[in-house]
């Protein structure tokens, strides 16, 4: 009698353990993953500055005191963080869907360029008017150059991660064409477009610091985005297209509709972020807009395991890392080239991190 | 045949997770002689080949070749040993010349290429000597099925095989190109060379081998020289199987015509014509079975019937609406349901928790969202109400598809699609791959069905199966249908013999 009453809860309990372990465990593994990531990286790089001369316990104290300094430093971060976030968040839509869309840099000039076009054309339009004007003009700009590489792949086949790459470089040239020709500013020494009408300014959130209302767009499309890939039942068919094309058409859902719509959402916000960075922080076009945002968009969204929430942190992570560069640059003279080593550390320790935890990534058999 | 053993598997073991692959299968081979595997799919003869190249370790088990022990699991060891497989998926880098793909993978990765004149000059010696039409300079992407295939073959002789083995290489072939590789296979023997040809079409055994080794689930029925045995007996070792229940089927007489189609016509995913002038019909109340080797056209009928294999002439009515023309998305608004034959690769998202998986294709329709949002609580009630109703086990309803079992992942996609509005139900295969405790479960939702009025498809690989459930059998040979027969056991050697392209008078 005795035993088969104590059998009862002895049999339920390892249930009961185990559903209060796994609760505790997901959350704690989803984020020991890309923890163990940077923390690998932060440390080949104290390794690498050690072996080279520099006393890397100070550097690090230099990065960590300069970063936090003051507003205005972190200001600058949340200023650098959010072209990252906007990129990141629309590569985790690309990425859910399985669109390996690397021309987030190329559809980031496209953005800047068509909020420059726009930005410098039109008089008295009041910034209530203008400021969403040259928004949409930048996520326009952006989704139209993604949506080449989208129609590319529907109608012939082509593979996005090649001809994404390729729309990089035309979009760079086409930025040199302009800047050098139809937009350039006459009365500058450099080539660069005229300033933006002050109408079509982001406005600023922390004067006297630079942070404009871009961070805020991009935290509230972060969660708008999660939300569409997670609750909404077009997110839905994006994601079952992404994991399996063969279970996708079985159910109905249109393959291509899909790609153009991850591929387009996903150059909007590389558009976006073009043009914050023009109307935001820049005021102008010249060649070099982007210091590599597209690119370190990538990671961010990897680091974030395609997750539009988890984008936002990754992307403030890389705002941070790349402020702490510039920071060894100046106030550690630590060479660029080291400095780009450190980051480059950083970006391959994610990435590798991520294609063990995506299978999807992984090398096929 | 020279009646040495040449190669010993015994008491091979494998499985993958829950699923038994090769349960102690005991197979010898003797030099010189072709000796063919025959068994349905899935029936592991592919897998007893793969872990005798070395692809795949046994768990139990030695392989004895030449009195030698082979090291299990090393791919090197078998192609030193002069082990050669032509695989069914051909191994053949596309944009390279034959001459290419043969020194492709020769000696040490730092070594320099060999003159390619001297392997130019014994491509052609080899290929003149068996008469196989290889240039060695020719494009590997240019070459047909037929041709890509006498290649691989070729490139294993090359390599200097005594031992070749063959996975069902006529599944490929046309009729005329079937009789020139048997043929082939022949002169390969009188050569010297010892041959393993895996099939699961009588003929072709019966007319190519010396000796058969028959496989079933997952062992090695019984080996037989071929002149000692006769197409009846190699079927009912290939297909017989115990009884697993009689479920009560009530003698209902079938209703008004739900499907109708006509002198259907359509290509593969090859492009070569799969289906050639089929026509049936299923009506209310009735189960239709279509018997078949896999690889007749079954699949292509499944994916045509639904929209997602492109239709080149031919009729197909559901309840009096045309289907030939519509996408697979209109289709999927009327009223059908399907039970797809490759449960991972279509019927369900393997990443995706139960409750994403059982929305498949409803998630934009009410109960499952309103206004474009799902609404996860009402989701997760009706999965829920599903796993009770279908006695799917799993943590919950946001355990992922992929931890379950394969009985409990097919009672989740039976019990989606006979929660749907539907007429017509098609089925590929309702219990490949599943326990006995599910295929009972599933075979008594399908026959509520049937007594609800539905119209069902049931094709399967399973006689079994088409037995249990059908009320009439077609049977379906290379894409044509071949005839009908009642689903009494009885009449079993007759459907086996259809289904191999026979016809049953003839064979007798």
């Amino acid at each position: 009698m005795a035993n088969s009453e104590s059998g009862q809860p002895l049999a339920v309990a390892p249930q009961a353990y185990g559903a209060l372990w796994r609760g505790l465990l997901r959350p704690l593994r989803t984020v020991a993953q890309p923890a163990a990531a940077v923390a690998l990286a932060l440390a080949c790089g104290a390794a690498l500055l050690a072996f080279n001369g520099y006393d890397a316990r100070a550097v690090i104290d230099v990065m960590v005191l300069g970063v936090f300094q003051d507003t205005r430093s972190i200001a600058e971060i949340l200023l650098k963080a959010t072209p990252l976030i906007l990129i990141g968040v629309g590569l985790c839509v690309a990425f859910r869907c399985s669109i390996w869309n690397i021309g987030a840099e190329g559809q980031f000039y496209a953005g800047a360029a068509a909020a420059t076009a726009i930005g410098v054309s039109f008089n008295g339009l009041g910034a209530w008017l203008y400021v969403p004007l040259v928004m949409l003009a930048g996520a326009l700009a952006g989704a139209a150059w993604a949506a080449i590489a989208g129609l590319l792949k529907i109608y012939f086949r082509a593979s996005e991660i090649v001809t994404t790459i390729m729309l990089n470089y035309i979009a760079l040239i086409m930025t040199s064409y302009l800047v050098t020709g139809p937009l350039r500013d006459a009365a500058a020494a450099y080539p660069q477009s005229a300033r933006l009408v002050q109408e079509a300014w982001m406005p600023r959130i922390l004067p006297p610091t630079r942070l404009h209302i871009g961070i805020l767009v991009a935290l509230v499309l972060a969660v708008v985005m999660y939300v569409f890939l997670f609750r909404s039942a077009r997110g839905y068919a994006l994601r079952v297209v992404g994991i399996s094309p063969d279970a996708a058409r079985y159910a109905g859902i249109s393959v291509p509709r899909n790609i153009m719509i991850s591929i387009c959402l996903s150059g909007s916000m590389a558009g976006l972020a073009g043009a914050f960075e023009i109307a935001g922080v820049t005021r102008r076009l010249f060649q070099s807009i982007s210091p590599g945002y597209g690119f370190e968009g990538i990671a961010v969204a990897l680091l974030a395991n395609n997750n539009p929430i988890g984008a936002i942190f990754s992307g403030l992570l890389f705002a941070v890392l790349r402020s702490g560069s510039e920071l060894m640059q100046i106030t550690a003279q630590i060479p660029q080239v080291l400095v780009l080593v450190i980051q480059g550390i950083v970006i391959l320790s994610v990435v590798g991190f991520a294609v063990l935890r995506i299978p999807s990534l992984r090398p096929s058999e | 045949m020279s009646g040495r053993q040449l190669l010993l598997m015994d008491g091979i073991h494998k499985r993958f997770g829950p699923l038994i692959v090769s349960a102690g299968v005991t197979l010898d081979i003797e030099e010189n002689e072709i000796h063919a595997l025959l068994g349905e799919n899935g029936a592991g003869k592919t897998v007893l080949m793969s872990i005798l190249c070395g692809v795949l370790s046994p768990d139990e088990g030695q392989i004895i070749f030449k009195g030698q022990a082979l090291k299990p699991g090393s791919p090197r060891q078998a192609i030193k040993h002069r082990i050669g497989m032509v695989h069914q998926h051909f191994m053949l880098v596309p944009n390279l010349t034959v001459a290419e793909n043969y020194v492709l993978g020769q000696g040490s990765p730092f070594s320099v290429i060999r003159d390619m004149k001297t392997v130019h000059a014994r491509i052609v010696e080899l290929s003149d000597r068996y008469g196989l039409g290889v240039k060695p300079d020719a494009l590997i992407s240019d070459l047909s099925v037929g041709e890509q295939q006498r290649v691989e073959i070729l490139k294993v002789l090359y390599h200097g095989v005594e031992l070749l083995i063959l996975d069902e290489p006529t599944a490929v072939l046309t009729p005329q190109e079937t009789d020139r590789l048997l043929h082939l296979l022949r002169r390969l023997v009188e050569d010297g060379k010892t041959v393993i040809f895996i099939s699961h079409k009588l003929d072709e055994v019966i007319r190519v081998s010396d000796r058969v080794s028959v496989m079933r689930d997952a062992k090695v029925v019984r080996t037989v020289k071929t002149s000692e045995t006769n197409a009846r007996e190699l079927a009912r070792m290939m297909v017989g199987r115990d009884v697993l229940m009689d479920l009560p089927r009530a003698p209902i007489e079938p209703g008004r015509v739900v499907l109708s189609v006509e002198h259907l016509n359509c290509d593969g995913e090859s492009g070569l014509p799969a289906l050639h002038g089929v026509s049936f019909q299923v009506r209310a109340n009735e189960i239709v079975g279509i018997a078949g080797v896999s690889g007749n056209g079954q699949s292509e009928l499944a994916l045509a019937l639904t929209g997602l294999l492109p239709i080149a002439s031919g009729s197909v009515t559901l309840e009096g609406a045309e289907l030939v023309g519509r996408s697979s998305h209109d289709i999927n608004q009327m009223p059908i349901a399907h039970i797809p034959e490759d449960r991972h690769r279509m019927g369900i998202v393997l990443p995706l928790p139960l409750t994403e998986n059982v929305i498949l294709q409803r998630f934009d329709k009410p109960p499952f969202s309103s206004r474009g949002m799902l609404d996860m609580s009402e989701i997760t009630r009706q999965t829920r109400d599903l796993m009770r109703r279908f006695q799917v086990k799993a943590s919950g309803p946001g355990d992922r598809i992929q931890n379950l079992s394969g009985g409990n992942q097919q009672k989740l996609v039976v019990g989606r699609e006979l929660d749907r509005r539907f007429d017509f139900l098609l089925i590929n295969q309702l219990t490949r791959g599943i326990d006995i405790g599910a295929t009972e479960l599933v075979m008594h939702k399908i026959l509520e069905q049937r007594s609800a009025g539905k119209a069902i498809l049931l094709i399967s690989t399973e006689l079994e199966e088409l037995f249990t459930l059908c009320d009439r059998i077609l049977v379906m040979y290379e894409g044509r249908l071949v005839g009908e027969m009642p689903p009494d056991r009885g009449r079993l050697e007759e459907i086996g013999l259809l289904m191999a392209g026979k016809s049953p008078m003839s064979a007798a």
